[in-house]
């Protein structure tokens, strides 16, 4: 096996010099009851051609667009964003001193891993408005998740409000993380343009955090600077949750809008959706609560000789220090992928992002204006992003069908998270959607 | 040492990147703006971030010369104990950026994503095979998540037999994980000391174990490299009192199929893909934290999970026990690409082979050391040893100045104060993809610092030398932070 360096006289030179006779000897200390006999049923190894030869093969039915054999349109959004993205990063992640590092818990020799954090952590905390980012987390679910634990923490209250129109994946997972801690989670509604209700919320007054997603679920640009308002009269936290954080380069970010932290997911900034795992989890908050915050941190320091250095720091937060009373149980996080996210952001820089998000804006402001030409509904009136709800008439399904089987996938039925919203879908068009594709597009759902 | 592995090399100065911000520069291609602009309301428009603009060259240029001031497993030796930086195959990597696999949407139609789908079907079996136990679920993105679901299903199993209890046995050797991912579950820890022999005795366990508590987690193999050998005992008694067995393995790699899980008493367990099976760390992450249980707790597995139905692969959350969802979609897939290619490439066999080399190399660098660092569990060990700094305490020299001090032979040092049992720990996991030579060298260069230490102490206190930066002043980056330029 190429992967294993021993030959057979190096096996036995070295089960000499450690005093054994067997490799067997070596495992002694399992208990015959806890050892296996067995062989695993596992295939038979496959050389590195039969390996990229299947690969190819497993890889090959899925409905991806630009595959050559196997072309697909596809308008799904709700959480996970088909962006162009350049390949200098693909290409600088081939640079192996950062993907087959560790953490970098010896600084020295990590300096080009903790910059790059640095940096990220930077682009991060300005892109949301806010004084302090972490060196990431999974992904924008768990972000939500520890938003609101920290919420708790620093209120010392036990109750939240979640807005029903973060994302509903999001809210599966807060429910997993927040129940074993007995924390209420409280629903608010919706209002018929698309955005949350908060209407309760000034009734509320024992609430830890209120988190409320921007752009929505259903793409909707939410009125974030009059919740936050309402959260500073309150002493409630407020928390801003995105899956497109994109929409920032366009729109005014939750910092400038009473934001006490920002969290969500990052894979829109120049990651591959890879079936939705691994993402980035971002997070930033207020420098008041910065010691509050889960997850790593890298801060800038001197060496022995004052030259500028970075290490991992605040890390009495943390779970080897802290052990149960931690911030967080995160250890292992998603710094690969942040370090892409900061590639993205710095490739496209102050005026490349603006633009991009703008390109962003105007293509899904044409294709729901065709949409809307064609005859069909467009239900919320609030301002989008680049992704809109449609209602097609009833009967749309067998319309839905028939474009799969046309390989093209005409955006997410929302009934199984919305029973009330029958035949109403999620579309998104990003900057990789032609005008030509939008109008092949009204075509067919018009056909 | 006749050549040591790390001269001073040429070395790029390299600024912040906003310290080379040129407004008006960009390393991105535009797509054609092909449709009209649409009106925007004045109130909702913001500035846009301050990003600084660079260009193409710019970025690949800032980017190659911060890598080369890091250190990968690509680069030598990390002998990181409890990471098992082993060797990340290349033809992984190239499988996981394959578009039909890193371009495909989660939510997209079954239909459309069979092949990603039976990919994560397979793996599950592959992990249920090789652990030995009955059920697998892919979702939890590291290993403290994947603590976190085990904690979670021990939880909602008692809960189902309409029993509540509020502590948790976790030993004195734990990963600070275990601890951290129990108090996120409601439970507090109650700590046992693990025996002389750096194992747990079913004595400790017997005497903490009581009615009000929901298990144990135990590490196994454990952080200090040794098999816990009572594990079946401790799971009787853990059982006998109604409570459940956790088993965190991070450390896998000793024993990738040759432990029966299941037979040993675990009835949930954790894995590190991105350590046992191969996928690179990524200087902190992704990973993915499979969590792989016994029949009676598989009701209880995080949802969505994977159905088969007339050969047709399908995302089902009709589990009504389940206790939920712990991802966005359906874990770090990117990194679950990584270790099936690496069970496809290695087999059974293989896998076997790598463990007992695993084995094979801790022992052998433990004998050659263990005369110039204490070793304070003096027996075979499993993927890793353990030493301390006594022997060098005489000079005044602790663990992190040799740490440091290998740097400058160009090694990664070992894992250093942990596990916390064991003053001044050096823990060394050289895994099975170091040659002898390798390992060899590494010993080498250890001795030479340990000599160091009695003849020349001001030498370590003073390194590391030969890195990009000299040793970094941590207590000012925690007392004044500056977390962002
Ligand atoms: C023994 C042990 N348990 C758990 C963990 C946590 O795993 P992760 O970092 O993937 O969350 C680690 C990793 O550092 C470990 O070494």
């Amino acid at each position: 096996m190429r992967y294993l360096p021993h030959t057979r006289e190096d096996i036995a030179v070295m089960l000499q010099a450690v005093g054994l006779e067997s490799m067997d000897a070596l495992f002694s200390a399992i208990p015959d009851d806890c050892g296996r006999r067995d062989i695993p049923d596992l295939p038979e190894p496959l050389t590195e051609w039969e390996l990229d030869e299947h690969m190819a093969a497993l890889s090959g039915n899925g409905a991806v667009t630009g595959h050559h054999d196997n072309p697909h349109m596809v308008f799904l959004g709700a959480g996970r964003y088909e962006h162009f993205i350049p390949e200098t990063i693909s290409y600088l992640l081939g640079r192996s001193e950062f993907t087959t590092a560790y953490t970098p818990y010896q600084p020295e020799m990590s300096q080009g891993t903790l910059q790059a954090i640095y940096e990220y952590q930077t682009l991060t905390a300005r892109l949301l408005g806010l004084d302090a980012a972490n060196a990431s987390l999974y992904d924008g679910a768990s972000a939500l998740a520890e938003a609101l634990l920290m919420a708790t923490r620093i209120t010392r209250k036990k109750k939240v409000a979640l807005s029903g129109l973060v994302h509903p994946h999001y809210r599966q997972v807060v429910q997993t993380y927040l129940r074993p801690s007995g924390i209420e989670i409280v629903d608010l509604p919706y209002l018929s343009n698309g955005t949350t209700d908060t209407s309760a919320l000034g009734a509320m007054e024992d609430l830890a955090g209120v988190a409320v997603q921007s752009p929505n679920f259903w793409g909707c640009i939410e009125g974030l600077a009059e919740i936050g308002d309402m959260c500073e009269k309150s002493g409630t936290l407020f928390i801003t949750v995105f899956t497109e954080p994109l929409a920032y380069a366009l729109f005014k970010n939750p910092g400038d809008q009473g934001a006490h932290i920002a969290c969500g997911e990052g894979q829109s900034l120049g990651i591959p959706r890879w079936f939705g795992g691994p993402g980035l989890g971002m997070f930033a908050c207020r420098s008041q609560y910065m010691r509050n915050m889960p997850g790593r941190l890298v801060g800038q320091t001197e060496d022995k000789q004052g030259r500028r250095g970075f290490v991992l720091t605040l890390a009495t937060r943390e779970q080897h220090i802290r052990r149960e009373k931690a911030t967080s149980n995160i250890c292992t996080n998603s710094s690969l992928c942040a370090l892409m996210a900061a590639m993205y952001m710095a490739s496209l820089g102050g005026t490349g992002i603006r633009e991009l998000a703008r390109l962003n804006y105007d293509k899904a402001a044409y294709l729901k204006g065709a949409l809307q030409r064609a005859g069909f509904r467009i239900p919320f009136e609030s301002p989008c992003f680049n992704e809109f709800v449609v209602e097609f008439p009833p009967g749309f399904k067998a319309t839905y069908d028939r474009l799969l089987r046309r390989n093209i996938v005409a955006g997410l039925p929302l009934d199984p998270w919305y029973p009330e919203l029958k035949h109403h879908y999620l579309l998104c068009v990003t900057e990789t959607r032609t005008r030509s594709h939008m109008d092949a597009f009204v075509e067919e759902v018009t056909s | 040492m006749s050549k040591p592995l790390a001269p001073t090399g040429l070395n790029m100065n390299e600024p912040l990147l906003w310290e080379m911000d040129k407004p008006g520069r960009t390393a991105f291609s535009m797509p054609r703006h092909d449709v009209p602009s649409a009106p925007l309301h004045d109130d909702l428009a913001g500035d846009g971030p301050d990003f600084p603009d660079l260009n193409e060259m710019g970025v690949i240029r800032h980017y190659t010369r911060l890598s080369q001031w890091n250190f990968g497993v690509d680069t030598g030796m990390y002998p990181l104990g409890s990471c098992t930086m082993k060797y990340n195959p290349k033809i992984n990597e190239k499988v996981s950026r394959l578009k039909g696999f890193a371009a495909l949407h989660p939510m997209l139609p079954a239909l459309m994503t069979q092949g990603a789908l039976r990919l994560m079907a397979e793996l599950e079996r592959f992990l249920a095979e090789i652990t030995a136990m009955d059920a697998v679920s892919l979702q939890p993105a590291a290993g403290a998540q994947g603590e976190l679901a085990g904690m979670l299903l021990i939880h909602a199993y008692l809960k189902s037999l309409g029993v509540k209890r509020s502590k948790i046995i976790i030993p004195d050797t734990a990963h600070g994980t275990n601890p951290a991912s129990a108090a996120l579950c409601g439970y507090r820890p109650v700590r046992v000391t693990s025996g002389e022999k750096g194992i747990l005795t079913p004595h400790a366990v017997s005497e903490v174990m009581d009615e009000d508590t929901a298990g144990i987690m135990i590490t196994n193999p454990n952080t200090l490299g040794l098999f816990e050998e009572n594990i079946k005992e401790i799971a009787r008694i853990v059982h006998g009192k109604g409570g459940q067995v956790y088993c965190d393995g991070a450390n896998m790699n000793a024993v990738m199929g040759m432990v029966h899980m299941g037979n040993s008493g675990v009835d949930v367990l954790h894995l590190n893909l991105h350590k046992t099976f191969s996928a690179p760390h990524g200087g902190g992450g992704p990973g993915a934290g499979p969590v792989c249980v016994a029949n009676h707790l598989a009701p209880f597995l995080p949802v969505p999970r994977i159905v088969v139905k007339d050969g047709v692969y399908h995302l089902s959350e009709a589990f009504p026990q389940s206790v939920g969802r712990l991802h966005s979609f359906l874990g770090n897939f990117g990194v679950m690409i990584k270790a099936y290619a690496y069970i496809l490439s290695m087999g059974a066999e293989g896998l076997k082979k790598a463990s007992q080399l695993a084995v094979l190399n801790a022992n052998y660098l433990k004998e050659k050391l263990k005369t110039v660092l204490h070793l304070p569990y003096d027996r075979p060990c499993m993927h890793e040893c353990v030493f301390s700094d006594k022997f060098q305490r005489d000079q005044k020299i602790t663990t992190l100045d040799m740490a440091k001090r290998l740097m400058d032979f160009g090694f990664h040092p070992p894992t250093i104060y942990f596990p916390l049992v064991v003053d001044g720990a050096i823990m060394i996991e050289p895994t099975e993809t170091e040659s002898l030579e390798e390992i060899d060298r590494f010993v080498e260069a250890f001795r030479i610092v340990t000599r160091e230490a009695s003849e020349s102490p001001d030498l370590l206190r003073g390194s590391p030398k030969r890195c990009r930066v000299a040793r970094l002043d941590e207590t000012l980056a925690a007392r004044r932070p500056c977390l962002m330029g």
